[in-house]
């Protein structure tokens, strides 16, 4: 993808994203895993949320991002649910004779 | 104890169930093969793909079963406790067919600028899933894309968001640092995104 020379607002968010407590997109995404295990220290969660109200780029991109994460989740969960079939008799007799034991039904 | 000759398998208290491992006769032992051989042939042909390899896998998780259920301890419910062993024994038959290669994802990771920003993604419609879901196909698609990830990343994935395991278990079972777990599941969720985007825009249209 080409992105060209970046506008006055990318540039000013360069320049704040340096300021103190404050961090880049690029260093916003090694935060995201903790944050939504809730595994995130306090001192990190504010500089996460603060880049977050800075940020309409990354707000839109954590927002996509936990609901394809959603959306698998439900789509395969949905998908096993339909799916189900019986295990297959030849698939049972052969898990019973490796059991080695018990006797025939 | 509960009769169980009459009694559902899924309404047996894992004391019973524990006790019809140890003395059920083949019947019994058969409508426990049954009832819990339906959600492990699920988890395994998620992992696996192959429904022949992931009947493989259940059978291995059987057999492990049915050796080692003296050694449940009984801190989480025997369930969880097949659920594990199910999958450690898909990630065996894995490793073995497809041995897990170390593939890039780097094409579907998320883009910067060089001050560092965010390279937003064309994409921008909010998501629905319930209306996205609806449509039966797309379930598919969505399992299609998941196995368009990387081995690597793929199983990250599975076993992390779809069947909810902690980053310590993973880490455990993949035999990989939580560091590394936490990365791979990052990307992998980044490139999913990327790859859903233009079916989610195109389903909320």
């Amino acid at each position: 993808m080409k992105h060209g020379q970046p506008s006055i607002r990318r540039r000013l968010h360069g320049i704040m994203f340096k300021l103190p407590m404050m961090i880049s997109c690029r260093e916003f995404e090694d935060f995201i895993v903790d944050y939504l295990d809730g595994e995130l220290p306090s001192s990190q969660m504010r500089i996460f949320n603060l880049h977050l109200k800075v940020c309409r780029e990354c707000r839109d991109y954590l927002k996509s991002y936990v609901a394809a994460r959603d959306l698998a989740k439900r789509a395969l969960d949905e998908d096993a649910a339909q799916s189900l079939v019986d295990v297959p008799d030849d698939l049972v007799s052969a898990i019973l004779d490796a059991r080695g034991e018990g006797s025939p039904s | 104890m509960l009769d169980q000759q009459t009694i559902s398998v899924d309404l047996l208290s894992d004391e019973d169930a524990l006790d019809l491992l140890r003395h059920g006769d083949r019947s019994q032992m058969a409508r426990f093969v049954r009832h819990h051989g339906v959600w492990m042939l699920a988890v395994s042909s998620r992992i696996l793909g192959k429904r022949d390899v992931a009947e493989d896998a259940v059978q291995n998780a059987f057999v492990n079963i049915f050796k080692n259920f003296e050694s449940f301890k009984g801190d989480s419910l025997l369930k969880t406790w097949m659920h594990r062993i199910q999958i450690n024994e898909a990630l065996m038959l894995l490793r073995k067919h497809k041995r897990l290669k170390e593939e890039p994802i780097d094409d579907l990771l998320p883009e910067f600028d060089t001050g560092d920003c965010r390279v937003a993604d064309e994409w921008t419609v909010s998501p629905s899933p319930e209306s996205v879901l609806q449509v039966v196909q797309f379930r598919e698609t969505v399992s299609g894309m998941i196995d368009q990830l990387p081995e690597n990343y793929r199983v990250v994935l599975l076993l992390r968001d779809i069947e909810e395991l902690s980053t310590a278990e993973v880490s455990q079972m993949l035999e990989i640092s939580e560091t590394n777990v936490k990365v791979r599941l990052h990307r992998a969720r980044a490139a999913l995104k990327k790859l859903l985007e233009p079916l989610m825009g195109e389903q909320t249209l």
